[in-house]
């Protein structure tokens, strides 16, 4: 069987919404069904998939290096510590990121795409070459957005980028697209303090890939450097990823909002500091 | 230690300050020379390149930052049965090369 490997952008326009925490609980997640995965970071000068991957102490080489042919592909992928079909492909921290090249960025996804099952490019916020770039030979994109306005006119603007301005789109194909929820708060929701899933999808009409509750788990995994899917994968966020990530290998499952089992402890003390 | 923190899992925040400040030395001292690694390692294969024929595919670059020190290890793949492993301290500004012969 040949390998036909999947570039997949995780993408937003807003920062801030979980990007790179997707990004990271994503990879963990395909990686751990055995599939090869390599997480591709794209935000040149503001690299944080490292530390939220908890590789920053090893990286050598980056994806700038690699576009100007100073180091080779394999020497800057650095492999994950915990899960070993899992690879990262760090940002450069010092350049600008106008040292990206269309060619460069393409050379390198072909040459991942013959060594990977699922290639997952973090985008950078914004619409600039960044952005562009990391979404500019995707087969399927990941829109995350959190259920507040800014951030849904953000994902709109996206959404018409990857209509018109890929590799794919330019050929007349179509990029997959999805949603995915993140930073969802079902008490504020109730409340309606929050835009409903059901707004949010109407007015972006694509479908939903899942829908992320706001945790205290995601904070302590970019604490610990970790993917939320690894370090707590039991938790509310660790199992919509999981469940996510299967959605995203064909799998129809249908959408549910996890909750975490808060403690007894917890619920008798834990609310007091907060 | 109160009677409750025994309940309580180890929080993770001490663990994200210790990483951020290693991270962050390296950062600000690094500044502007960011290519030194690139740079070290062109360097020392167009030394090795002098004597012996090495492909760059043979040549594995790993990093480990610490707090007091620093390594960087190039591992040299070298096809005569040879093998030549050197590593750099960083910090200590104290090469130490070792050679291993296979």
């Amino acid at each position: 069987m040949t390998n036909v490997a999947k570039v997949l952008v995780v993408t937003s326009g807003k920062g801030g919404v979980g990007k790179t925490t997707t990004s990271a609980a994503l990879g963990a997640a395909l990686a751990q069904t055995g599939k090869r995965v390599a997480v591709v970071d794209f935000d040149v000068g503001l690299r944080n998939l490292d530390l939220v991957m908890g590789a920053e102490r090893r990286v050598v080489f980056d994806l700038i290096n690699v576009v100007q042919g100073i180091a080779k592909l394999s020497q800057a992928l650095i492999r994950d510590k915990r899960i070993e079909t899992l690879w990262l492909l760090p940002a450069s921290q010092t350049r600008d990121k106008d040292a990206l090249t269309e060619v460069g960025v393409g050379n390198i996804i072909d040459e991942l795409r013959g060594k990977f099952d699922w290639v997952i490019c973090d985008s950078p916020a914004g619409i600039e070459r960044g952005a562009t770039l990391a979404m500019r030979f995707a087969d399927a994109a990941i829109v995350v957005t959190n259920p507040e306005v800014s951030s849904v006119r953000d994902s709109d603007r996206i959404i018409g980028l990857l209509d018109s301005k890929t590799a794919k789109a330019e050929k007349g194909h179509c990029v997959e697209k999805h949603i995915l929820i993140t930073r969802y708060d079902a008490q504020r929701a109730a409340l309606g303090e929050m835009l409903t899933i059901g707004d949010v999808l109407e007015i972006l009409s694509l479908p939903l890939l899942g829908i992320i509750p706001e945790s205290r788990e995601v904070l302590r995994a970019s604490n610990i450097g970790s993917p939320v899917t690894v370090s707590g994968a039991a938790s509310a966020p660790g199992r919509a990823y999981l469940h996510a990530a299967r959605r995203l290998c064909g799998e129809a499952l249908p959408i549910t909002i996890p909750t975490d089992r808060a403690g007894l402890l917890y619920k008798l003390f834990g609310r007091r500091a907060a | 230690m109160s009677m409750f923190s025994l309940f309580r899992r180890p929080s993770s925040a001490p663990v994200a300050r210790d990483r951020l400040q290693i991270l962050l030395a390296h950062e600000r001292a690094s500044c502007g020379q960011s290519d030194m690694l690139a740079i070290l390692q062109q360097e020392l294969l167009a030394v090795i390149a002098k004597h012996v024929s090495v492909e760059r595919d043979n040549v594995v670059v790993r990093m480990d930052r610490g707090t007091t020190v620093s390594t960087l290890e190039i591992d040299v793949e070298i096809p005569t049965s040879i093998t030549f492993e050197a590593t750099v301290r960083e910090q200590t500004g104290q090469p130490r090369p070792k050679f291993k012969i296979v």
